[in-house]
């Protein structure tokens, strides 16, 4: 018979048990009985300034070691500000768990003070929640959201847990192992359907590689590399998959979509063949859906069914982990290749060439003032390999994606697909907590960074010195953009003013930072450099850029790939055999 | 579009109901029916959901369905190879046009005060048929249960969709919990 404990020791017991290690987090009424075994655990609690920094803290941290990233807040509100944080964790497929506290049992559904149905409210927002009354449930449940979390396709899961569960006593039990009727995620792919892949990929004349953030969750970089180079077909990787494939390597195409390079958007366009690996046609990708990669078969595998077919229909699907999948794929396709293999260097000499026409590039401003890309490239350049980046989402986003070089998986952090502002400074808490012995930036806007900037205080308190630099145009430079090319440059609430208030130097230092600006391309290195010396405290570095330099290439928002344009008004010139 | 019956098993547990409707509401599916009750095992709901689709979509919401941790298995119940009923109870006029109608269709019915409270079962073709003519004679007030099904047959859903209940964590290479995988 063991001995009777608390819910609340019970809970971090299984947390301990889970093998977490730290966990972001605000204490709170509903969640206070929490708290006092966590004054005792091993577990190392950052105490944040708000929920929603805990939520994407988490996620950077997670996103970064590959391990469950876990928040924790208390009920009603608290439980609320982790609303943003679980959607993007969604969207983007990140393992992360959040504990919430809920009112006492008697008292759910009375509207009692601090009452949400915060499992009610995240449902669509979770892979999976709990609402846990009775104090024996609390284990099984933890130890479920975590395995929940973090196999199959990733995601966040929510365990709310009642008060006076916390309060009541049981008795420890933690499951040997996890046993769930309704989830049993696919791991390996169908040997038919491998080698029926295989076959497209020897036949094709034009493969591309679409490769998406999947490859990054799966850690199969290393296989990729490998079959890539096995088919030497382009690559292109996504705003999610920045790093899962080198962009030194000859075969690398940079981005795709919205603002892709124009020989990765093009690639896609004309291939007869897309190798989608952990990719899920989205939007900002394809452009006009009807109109995107029109002439190309796909063998689209991911780990989750339901993205199968859903935007694009997929000739050859391979359900599985992405890992196990290539490990299949490559020895088929050598096998393919044995047979036959179909020449693709006429492709490869079409997609080279404009990858030469149509280099990314930006121009200086005309009145001598900053130029934002040229700021974040000199970040990356600086900052090396190793260095994590993790963007806010805007602009900056868009330049830190295309103008820093990223080797190595799990060196970009930013938030893809639900495109939160604000995530930048509290994941690059997470990461730098995931990863204390690598650089850690966040590069930010200023929009974005007056609103989570207050987890500067955390980092300063923490000993969590990362790096923020704050690209400063003093407006929604991305809305500003769609005002100019959409909206006949009426600038309608997005002028913030900010390189007069507020004072982000002084903001900084008066949030236990050092703060420091820039202002002239001469002053760049240096003020990079600085920043780069200090690793006792956080450094904020605001850079006074023009705020009227674009981010190009650009396919506007619901036309074809096919209208990328390189610059305002400006269609690339494409030989006239090309068109 | 064109209607489809699906069978679904789930746990027992609170919020699976809201779960599954969040799901079809966000996702935008339209949900001709739904009925919901218990099973032959008690940690294991069934839902019968009649959806109007298109027919490729049907796979996606299968996929989406199935994503659900707490849904453990889908079938589609196809009109050749099931039972499918749905419950009518119906208020008319008690006249002897209406009471001709409800004798026509063989429905059980009892009189009181004026109305004749009819119940009848049938296959959601024949109720809708039925229910079109009581319209002629004034419908005073109506309740249906929306269709529910089942495969007919030796198999149970439960053969085909709960073998691996309890071994979950295990990989499953035979897709045995979702008809839509084979």
């Amino acid at each position: 018979m063991s001995q009777k404990i608390t819910g609340a020791q019970s809970l971090v017991k299984a947390l301990e048990q889970t093998g977490v290690e730290v966990m972001f987090g605000i204490p709170g009424g509903a969640i206070l009985p929490a708290y006092d075994p966590i004054y005792d655990s091993k577990i190392r609690h950052i105490l944040v300034r708000h929920e929603q920094g805990a939520g994407h803290a988490a996620t950077g941290y997670a996103q970064v070691t590959g391990k469950v990233g876990v928040c924790i807040a208390t009920s009603g509100p608290g439980a609320t500000n982790l609303v943003t944080p679980l959607a993007d964790a969604q969207m983007d497929s990140v393992p992360i768990v959040a504990i919430t506290g809920q009112v006492p049992g008697p008292a759910i559904g009375t509207d009692a003070f601090q009452e949400a149905d915060i499992r009610g409210v995240t449902m669509p927002i979770t892979k999976h929640n709990y609402l846990i009354t009775n104090p024996d449930d609390i284990p099984n449940a933890i130890a479920e959201a975590f395995y929940i979390a973090s196999t199959g396709r990733p995601g966040p899961v929510l365990v709310d847990i009642a008060k006076d569960a916390l309060q009541m006593q049981t008795n420890f039990n933690y499951p040997k192992n996890v046993k769930l009727a309704g989830y049993n995620p696919v791991s390996a792919p169908d040997k038919n359907l491998v080698n029926q892949a295989a076959q497209l990929i020897a036949q094709s004349k034009k493969p591309v590689f679409y490769v998406g953030g999947g490859i990054i969750k799966a850690n199969a970089s290393a296989e990729l590399m490998q079959l890539a180079q096995l088919v030497n077909a382009p690559v292109v990787t996504t705003l999610m998959a920045r790093g899962a494939f080198p962009d030194s390597h000859p075969l690398h195409l940079g981005m795709p979509g919205m603002h892709g390079t124009v020989a990765a958007v093009t690639a896609l366009q004309k291939a007869d063949l897309l190798i989608t690996l952990g990719a899920r046609f989205d939007d900002r990708v394809t452009g006009k859906l009807s109109s995107f990669a029109t002439k190309a078969k796909v063998i689209h595998a991911d780990i989750d069914p339901a993205e199968i077919g859903k935007n694009r229909h997929a000739d050859v699907p391979l359900i599985g982990d992405l890992k196990l999948t290539l490990k299949a794929l490559i020895p088929s396709v050598q096998t393919e290749f044995a047979k036959n293999k179909a020449d693709i260097s006429a492709w490869l000499n079409e997609v080279n060439s404009w990858r030469q026409r149509f280099p990314l590039g930006f121009d200086e401003p005309a009145d001598g003032s900053l130029s934002p890309q040229y700021v974040i490239k000199r970040i990356g350049e600086i900052s090396g390999p190793d260095a994590i980046i993790a963007a806010g989402v805007g602009q900056h986003q868009m330049w830190a994606s295309q103008f820093i070089n990223y080797e190595k998986p799990r060196t970009w952090l930013n938030s893809g697909g639900l495109g939160t502002m604000g995530y930048a400074v509290p994941a690059a808490m997470g990461a730098k907590v995931g990863a204390p012995n690598q650089t850690v930036w966040a590069i930010d806007g200023d929009g974005c960074f007056q609103m989570t900037n207050q987890e500067l205080v955390t980092c300063a308190l923490n000993n969590i010195p990362i790096k923020v630099a704050v690209i400063n145009n003093e407006s929604l430079g991305m809305v500003r953009q769609w005002q100019t090319l959409f909206y006949n440059q009426r600038y309608s609430n997005t002028d913030l003013h900010s390189k007069r208030v507020p004072d982000f130097k002084l903001l900084a230092e008066a949030m236990g930072c050092v703060g420091m600006r820039c202002e002239k391309k001469s002053d760049v290195d240096k003020t990079i450099a600085a920043a780069m010396a200090i690793n006792d405290r956080p450094v904020v570095v605001d850079f006074n850029v023009h705020r009227d330099a674009m981010v190009w290439p650009m396919v506007a928002a619901g036309t074809s790939n096919d209208e990328i344009t390189v610059a305002r008004s400006m269609a690339p010139v494409w030989d006239s055999q090309e068109l | 579009m064109a209607l489809h019956t699906l069978a679904v098993l789930v746990e027992n547990s609170p919020g699976v109901l809201a779960r599954v409707a969040s799901l079809f509401s966000r996702r935008g599916y339209n949900i001709d029916s739904l009925a919901v009750g218990p099973t032959e095992n008690p940690k294991v709901s069934r839902m019968t959901i009649v959806l109007n689709l298109e027919g490729h979509a049907l796979d996606q919401v299968n996929a989406q369905l199935f994503k659900l941790v707490n849904v453990i298995g889908i079938s589609e119940m196809k009109p050749t190879n099931s039972i499918q009923r749905e419950l009518l109870l119906v208020k008319v006029a008690n006249n002897s046009k209406s009471l001709e109608m409800v004798k026509k269709f063989g429905a059980k019915y009892s009189e009181s005060n004026g109305v004749l409270e009819v119940e009848a079962v049938g296959e959601r073709a024949q109720i809708e048929k039925f229910l079109s003519e009581l319209e002629s004679v004034g419908i005073k007030e109506l309740v249906q249960s929306g269709v529910v099904a089942m495969e007919t047959g030796a198999t149970t859903l439960a053969d085909r969709t709960l073998t691996t209940l309890g071994t979950a964590n295990q990989s499953s290479g035979d897709n045995s919990t979702a008809d839509y995988q084979n």
